[in-house]
C-alpha cells in the first residue's frame, strides 16, 4: 500500500485516504474557447489522454483526509510517487522530477 | 518409547507425550512435534494423495514447502481447514486431522485409477480431452472435473472462530529469524529504533534448529541460540512474534504478518482470535527467508520415504525422529553429506550415497570411509519400489550401464538449493541468474530491502551471521565453526536406461507435473516460461512451487533450447503460503463487513412489518406487506391509499449537499444544465446535472434558501459522486468562486406527505409557515417549526400528489414520523416503500438517474429539453451536447409503453423490436426501462428507451418474451393526471 505525500496536509499518508482522480493539468476550456472548439478538438480535450509509461502527472483526492484536490508526478512503471504539488501550480519540469528523485 | 524416536535433540519433549489422531486412528507423538514429525516417530510416511493420479505420498520437506503432506485439521463445526501442511501444524493433545484427496482412505484410494491411466493424462489433457460432443458439457465432464478438483473439502459450516487485525510500525522488520535474522536483530537492537523479528515457525531459530556439531564464538549452535534469544527478548525495542508468516510485501514497505494465535493450543473454545493479521510499515526490512533444498527429478521420485535431505536432518537434529531405519541418500550436491553423515552418526543405517557427479573432495570421501559407508559416484536412481512405502531402490550407472537393487525404507535426496525469493519478488526487487548456483538472486531493490543469507544465495551459518550484522549495520565477524556448505551440479533430470515417456519423474508434487509433462507442453509450442506454467500447472498450488519452480524453469530451458538466464522465472504473488480467510476478513465480517446505512426511521418500519431493498448501501423499506399480501397486493393497496387519501414515506436517504457562498448561484447554473439565476429564495427547482460528455448524471430538486445558500438533493445512490464531481469542479476548474460544500446527508431526517390530505395532516402541527396554496405554491420551500422542531418543509411532489417533503434534524425523525402517522389515523394515513414511490412516479413519467437513463442519454434523449438552459453561457455538458453524435436522428428517446393486454406487465431490460419474425440477429430498438402494474389506471405502464421513440408515437413496437410475443403501443410516459391538476387540492 502506498504512502502518498498531501502538499495540503504536508504528510505522507496510507493509500487507503485517497482516490485517483486522473490526468493533470487538462484545462477545461473556457465558455468562449468552448465554442470556437471543433469536435475534433473538443473529443481531444474531452477523451484523449496521454497514457504514459514513465513520470505521469496525475491528480489525487485526499477524500479521507483534507478533502483536497491535488497533483502528483508518479512513475506508471514502477508505481513509485515522485513528488506532489497543489492545484494550480504548474506541471514540474524535468529538471525538478530529476531533483525531486534525489 | 517409538525406536524412530531419537531422544534428546532438538525441541521435543518426550516427557510430555501427546495424543493425536490421523485419519480416524490414534498416535503418540510429544511436545514440541509437529503433526508430520509425530506421524514419522509411528513410522508413518503416508500422508496424502496426490492431486491428478492419486498416487500415495509421503512427506517431502520439514517446513512450508512441504506439497504433499496437506491435511484437513478439525476443530469442530465450522472450525476446519482444509490444505494445511502437516510439518506445519503443532501436535497438542487430543489434535485431530485427516488425509485428503482419497476415497474411501489413504491407503486405497478409488481415484487412483487415474494413475493406471495416466499415459493418457498428459499436460492440456482437460483442454483436449473435454471438449465434444457439446451436449456433454454440464452434464458430464463438469460434474467429473467437479468430483475431481481440489484437495481438502470445503467447510460446510460458517468459520465461529474470531479473527484479529491491526497496524504496526517499526524502523526494521526481519522477516525469518535464522541465523542472518537473529543476528541482523541483534545488532538492530542495540542501534535503538522498533524491531519486529517474525518467523512462520513455533521455535525461532530457524536454520540453527537443525544443524548438530558447529560453533558460534566458541560456543554450541543451542547455547549461542538461547542466549541471544534472550538477549532479544530482554531489549525492549524488539518484539518477537514467532508462529507468524509474512504473507506479502507491497509498496512502501508495507508487509503483511499472518500470526497463529490459537492452533498450537488444546481445547481453545471459540472467542479469542485464532489468528491476527498485522499490517506493518517499517522503515527497513530484512529479509531472511533462507533457502529451499531442491528434489532431484528422477522416475519414481514421489514414492512415499523419499524426502529432502535436509528435511531428514531437521527431523533428526530438531525434533528428534529418525525417518526410516536404512535411509539411502541421493545427491548432485555436497550438502546432503552432512544430512547423511548426521544420520549415520544417530545410528541410523545409511546403506549407500549415491552421487550423480563422478568425483567429490578427497574430505568429504575421507568422511563417508571413516563411517563405513558405501559411495557410488556417477550414478543415479532408476526405479524405486514399494507400494505405500519405499522399500527397495535401483542404482543405474550409465557408464557401465550396471544396475544393483539396494532395500532401504527411505530415500533423501539432495538437487542443491533455491535462494527464496518470494517477498523479494513481491517488493518487486531485481534477479539475476547465478550461475554457481544454479539459481536467481535477489539484484537492485525496488523498496527499502535487503535480502541476507541463504535467500541472497550466502549459503552456510557464519555468511549468514555475518550478513545479518552487516544488514543491521554492524561490522562484526563471527568465528564460526561448521562443516563446509560445499558445491553441487544441477541437472534437470536424471540419467536413466528407461525411456523418458515410460517414466514417473514428478517436478511439481502437489499438481502431478512430470517432466515429460513439461517436454510436451513445449513440444506443443509452449515456449514462454509464464504459458508452460499454465499450461501443465507446474508451480500453480497451494505451495507455488516452492520445491518445483527452479527445476521445471531447467526442463523447460533444455527443452526449449534457450539458457535458463533467457527464459525468465515465473511471478511469485503473494500470500507466501495459504493464509485463512479469516485472516484477511479480521473484524469485517457479519455486519461488519458492509455495513448497512439505516436511516433515522428505520426502527419503526422494522417494527411495522416492512420487507426492505438494498440501495446504495442503505436499506430502505420497500413495501409494508399486511397478512396475507403478497409485494403485489400490498403495493397496490399502498398506491391507492396515497391516491385517494395519505401517505407518508421515509425519504431521508435523498442525498444532501448544503451549497454555500457569495458566488454560490454562479457555481450552481455551471454545475447544473438548469438555470437557476431567476429562482428566488424560498423557491424550489428541479435540477439537472450532467457529465461534461453531455450525459445526465443526476438530478434532485434544490431548494434556494437564501440568496448565498442552495439546499440540493441527489438520487440517493448519486450522492457521494455528485458530491466529489462538484468538489472537483470547485477546486480544479472553478477555484475564483466564492463557495462552500458540504454533505447534509445524514443531518436531514425527511418525511414525504403525498395524497389530497397531505395539508391537512400537517396544518396543525405546524408553525411560522403558511400553508395555503396562494402562500406556499407548489416548488416552493419555507422555514418554520412542525410540532415545535425547526423544519425546512419543502412543497413537492415525486406522485404527482398533493406533497410535502418535511426535513428536521435527524434525530427527531422517528418522533416525528409516529407523531405524524398517529394523526394520521384519522386519513388513514397508509406507510409506503420504495416500490410503490417507483409505480407513483412511472404513474407520471418521472425518470430515476440509472434506471430510465444509463449514462449514454442526454436531456433531449430523456423528453427534457427544457430542463437545459438555453441562455446560459457554460454549464458542465453545455459542449458536449453539441457533439455531432449527440444531435443526430436515430438516438434512443425516452418514450411511455402501453401493453396492448392491460393486465399483461412488460419486464424491466426486456429487448424491443419491430417484427418479431425478421431472421436473427434481430434489429433490436431498445429496452423496457421501467414496468409496474398500475392500480390507480388499473392497466400496467412502462417506460423505454427506444430508437427515434419521439417519432414513433402512437405506433405498435414488440416485446419478444420465451412465451410469446407481446405488443405495445408507443405513447408519452405520462399516464395519470397529465394536467397536474391533483396537485391544485385545496
Amino acid at each position: 500500500m502506498l504512502l502518498i505525500h498531501c502538499p495540503y496536509c504536508d504528510e505522507k499518508r496510507a493509500e487507503i485516504e485517497f482516490a485517483y482522480a486522473g490526468e493533470a493539468h487538462i484545462a477545461r476550456p473556457n465558455a468562449a474557447t468552448q465554442g470556437e472548439m471543433s469536435d475534433e478538438d473538443w473529443s481531444q480535450y474531452m477523451f484523449i489522454r496521454q497514457n504514459a509509461r514513465g513520470e505521469h502527472a496525475e491528480r489525487w483526492w485526499h477524500n479521507a483526509g483534507c478533502n483536497m484536490f491535488f497533483n502528483a508526478i508518479r512513475n506508471t512503471v514502477t508505481d513509485k510517487f515522485v513528488m506532489s504539488y497543489k492545484m494550480g501550480q504548474k506541471r514540474p519540469s524535468t529538471k525538478q522530477i530529476e531533483a525531486a528523485k534525489k | 518409547m517409538s525406536a524412530f524416536r531419537k531422544s534428546g535433540r532438538g525441541v521435543v519433549n518426550i516427557a510430555k507425550p501427546l495424543n493425536f489422531t490421523f485419519d480416524g486412528k490414534t498416535y503418540q507423538g510429544a511436545q514440541g512435534d509437529t503433526l508430520a514429525s509425530a506421524l514419522l516417530v509411528n513410522g508413518v510416511h503416508l500422508m496424502g494423495r496426490s492431486f491428478k493420479y492419486h498416487r500415495p505420498r509421503g512427506v517431502v520437506g520439514a517446513g512450508s514447502e512441504e506439497p504433499n503432506a496437506l491435511v484437513t485439521f478439525e476443530r469442530g463445526e465450522g472450525r476446519i481447514t482444509p490444505n494445511m501442511r502437516a510439518t506445519a501444524l503443532e501436535l497438542f493433545e487430543g489434535l485431530k486431522a485427516n488425509s485428503q484427496n482419497r476415497t474411501p482412505n489413504l491407503k486405497f484410494d478409488l481415484g487412483a485409477f487415474n494413475n493406471v491411466f495416466s499415459m493418457f493424462f498428459p499436460a492440456g489433457f482437460y483442454n483436449k480431452t473435454f471438449m465434444w460432443p457439446k451436449s456433454f458439457w454440464d452434464k458430464v465432464y463438469e460434474p467429473f472435473i467437479r468430483n475431481m478438483a481440489g484437495l481438502g473439502p470445503a467447510p460446510t459450516h460458517d468459520d465461529p472462530d474470531n479473527y484479529a487485525s491491526s497496524y504496526g510500525f517499526c524502523e526494521t522488520l526481519i522477516v525469518g529469524a535464522g541465523p542472518a535474522g537473529i543476528a541482523a536483530a541483534l545488532t538492530a537492537a542495540k542501534k535503538g529504533g522498533r524491531v519486529i523479528l517474525v518467523d512462520e515457525q513455533a521455535e525461532l531459530g530457524g536454520s540453527l534448529l537443525s544443524v548438530n556439531d558447529a560453533q558460534i564464538d566458541g560456543v554450541a549452535v543451542a547455547d549461542w541460540l538461547a542466549k541471544s534469544l534472550k538477549t532479544l527478548a530482554k531489549a525492549n525495542n524488539v518484539t518477537l512474534m514467532p508462529r507468524t508468516t509474512a504473507i506479502g510485501y507491497w509498496h512502501d514497505n508495507f508487509v503483511a504478518l499472518s500470526e497463529r494465535l490459537t492452533d498450537h493450543i488444546a481445547n481453545v473454545e471459540v472467542g479469542p482470535a485464532r489468528e491476527e493479521l498485522h499490517r506493518i510499515r517499517a522503515g527497513q526490512v530484512i529479509i531472511a527467508q533462507g533457502g529451499i533444498e531442491r528434489p532431484l527429478v528422477f522416475n519414481g521420485n514421489d514414492r512415499p520415504g523419499v524426502m529432502l535431505a535436509s528435511a531428514a536432518q531437521t527431523y533428526l537434529n530438531k525434533y528428534g525422529v529418525a525417518i526410516g531405519n536404512e535411509v539411502a541418500v541421493l545427491t548432485s550436491h555436497d550438502s546432503a553429506y552432512q544430512a547423511a553423515f548426521d544420520l549415520a552418526d544417530a545410528n541410523i543405517r545409511i546403506p549407500v550415497i549415491i552421487d550423480v557427479r563422478e568425483t567429490i573432495s578427497p574430505a568429504l570421501k575421507t568422511e563417508v570411509e571413516r563411517r563405513g559407508i558405501d559411495l557410488m559416484l556417477g550414478a543415479s536412481v532408476s526405479k524405486t519400489s514399494g507400494k505405500l512405502r519405499l522399500k527397495s531402490i535401483e542404482i543405474y550407472a550409465p557408464a557401465t550401464e550396471s544396475k544393483r537393487r539396494v532395500n532401504c525404507d527411505a530415500l533423501i535426496m539432495s538437487g542443491g538449493w533455491t535462494p527464496s525469493l518470494h517477498l523479494w519478488s513481491h517488493s518487486k526487487g531485481g534477479i539475476k541468474w547465478d550461475t554457481d548456483l544454479a539459481a536467481y538472486i535477489p539484484d537492485a531493490p525496488n523498496e527499502k530491502a535487503v535480502c541476507i543469507g541463504a535467500c541472497n544465495g550466502n549459503f552456510g551459518l557464519g555468511a549468514a551471521l555475518n550478513a545479518g550484522n552487516k544488514a543491521a549495520g554492524g561490522r562484526k565477524q563471527y568465528a564460526v565453526e561448521e562443516p563446509e556448505f560445499g558445491t553441487g551440479v544441477v541437472l534437470n533430470s536424471l540419467p536413466n536406461y528407461i525411456q523418458s515417456s515410460k517414466q514417473k519423474a514428478f517436478v511439481d508434487f502437489q499438481n502431478d507435473v512430470t517432466e515429460k509433462d513439461i517436454k510436451l507442453a513445449v513440444q506443443e509450442g509452449f515456449k514462454s516460461i509464464e504459458h508452460v506454467k499454465r499450461y501443465t500447472t507446474n508451480g500453480m498450488a497451494t505451495d507455488q512451487g516452492k520445491t518445483s519452480n527452479l527445476n521445471a524453469l531447467e526442463i523447460a530451458s533444455k527443452a526449449v533450447g534457450k539458457p535458463i538466464e533467457k527464459v525468465g522465472l515465473t511471478t511469485f504473488r503473494p500470500p507466501y503460503t495459504p493464509t485463512t480467510f479469516g485472516t484477511f476478513i479480521g473484524y469485517r465480517d457479519n455486519e461488519l463487513f458492509d455495513p448497512i446505512r439505516k436511516t433515522p426511521m428505520d426502527g419503526w418500519a422494522e417494527e411495522n412489518g416492512a420487507v426492505y431493498e438494498p440501495v446504495a448501501h442503505w436499506r430502505r423499506a420497500w413495501y409494508f406487506p399486511k397478512a396475507g399480501e403478497d409485494m403485489h397486493k400490498a403495493v397496490a393497496r399502498e398506491c391507492k391509499a396515497t391516491r385517494d387519501s395519505l401517505g407518508i414515506f421515509d425519504a431521508s436517504t435523498l442525498g444532501k449537499i448544503e451549497v454555500v457562498g457569495p458566488d454560490a448561484t454562479k457555481f450552481m447554473n455551471l454545475m447544473y444544465s438548469t438555470s437557476w439565476t431567476s429562482l428566488k429564495p424560498g423557491g424550489c427547482r428541479y435540477g439537472l446535472m450532467l457529465r461534461e460528455d453531455g450525459y445526465i448524471y443526476d438530478d434532485g430538486v434544490v431548494a434556494r434558501m437564501a440568496d448565498d445558500r442552495y439546499h440540493v438533493t441527489t438520487t440517493t445512490g448519486g450522492a457521494p459522486r455528485v458530491y466529489r464531481h462538484m468538489e472537483d469542479y470547485l477546486q480544479t476548474e472553478f477555484p475564483h468562486l466564492d463557495v462552500w460544500l458540504t454533505s447534509t446527508t445524514e443531518q436531514w431526517a425527511v418525511i414525504a406527505i403525498n395524497g389530497p390530505n397531505a395539508r391537512k395532516l400537517i396544518e396543525p402541527f405546524v408553525e411560522g409557515i403558511d400553508l395555503s396554496p396562494e402562500a406556499f405554491p407548489h416548488m416552493a420551500v419555507r422555514e418554520g417549526t412542525i410540532c415545535g422542531l425547526p423544519t425546512r418543509l419543502f412543497r413537492v411532489s415525486f406522485t404527482g400528489e398533493l406533497g410535502f417533503e418535511i426535513n428536521v434534524p435527524s434525530h427527531y425523525g422517528r418522533a416525528l414520523w409516529e407523531t405524524l402517522f398517529e394523526a394520521g389515523q384519522q386519513y388513514d394515513i397508509c406507510p409506503y416503500g420504495t416500490e410503490t414511490m417507483h409505480v407513483l412516479r412511472a404513474e407520471k413519467g418521472f425518470i430515476i438517474v440509472g434506471q430510465d437513463t444509463d449514462g449514454t442519454v442526454t436531456p433531449h434523449d430523456a423528453g427534457m429539453s427544457w430542463a437545459v438552459a438555453k441562455k446560459k453561457k457554460d454549464f458542465v455538458g453545455m459542449r458536449s451536447l453539441k457533439r455531432s453524435d449527440l444531435v443526430k436522428d436515430g438516438r434512443k428517446h425516452l418514450v411511455g409503453l402501453l401493453t396492448e393486454d392491460p393486465k399483461t406487465v412488460l419486464v424491466e431490460g426486456a429487448q424491443i423490436v419491430i417484427d418479431p419474425n425478421q431472421p436473427k440477429p434481430m434489429d433490436m430498438l431498445g429496452h423496457v426501462t421501467s414496468s409496474y402494474w398500475s392500480e390507480s389506471l388499473g392497466c400496467s405502464v412502462a417506460m423505454a428507451l427506444v430508437r427515434d421513440g419521439f417519432n414513433m408515437q402512437g405506433e405498435n413496437i414488440c416485446v419478444p418474451m420465451p412465451d410469446g410475443n407481446i405488443t405495445a403501443k408507443i405513447v408519452k410516459p405520462v399516464f395519470y393526471d397529465p394536467k397536474g391538476e391533483r396537485l391544485n387540492v385545496v
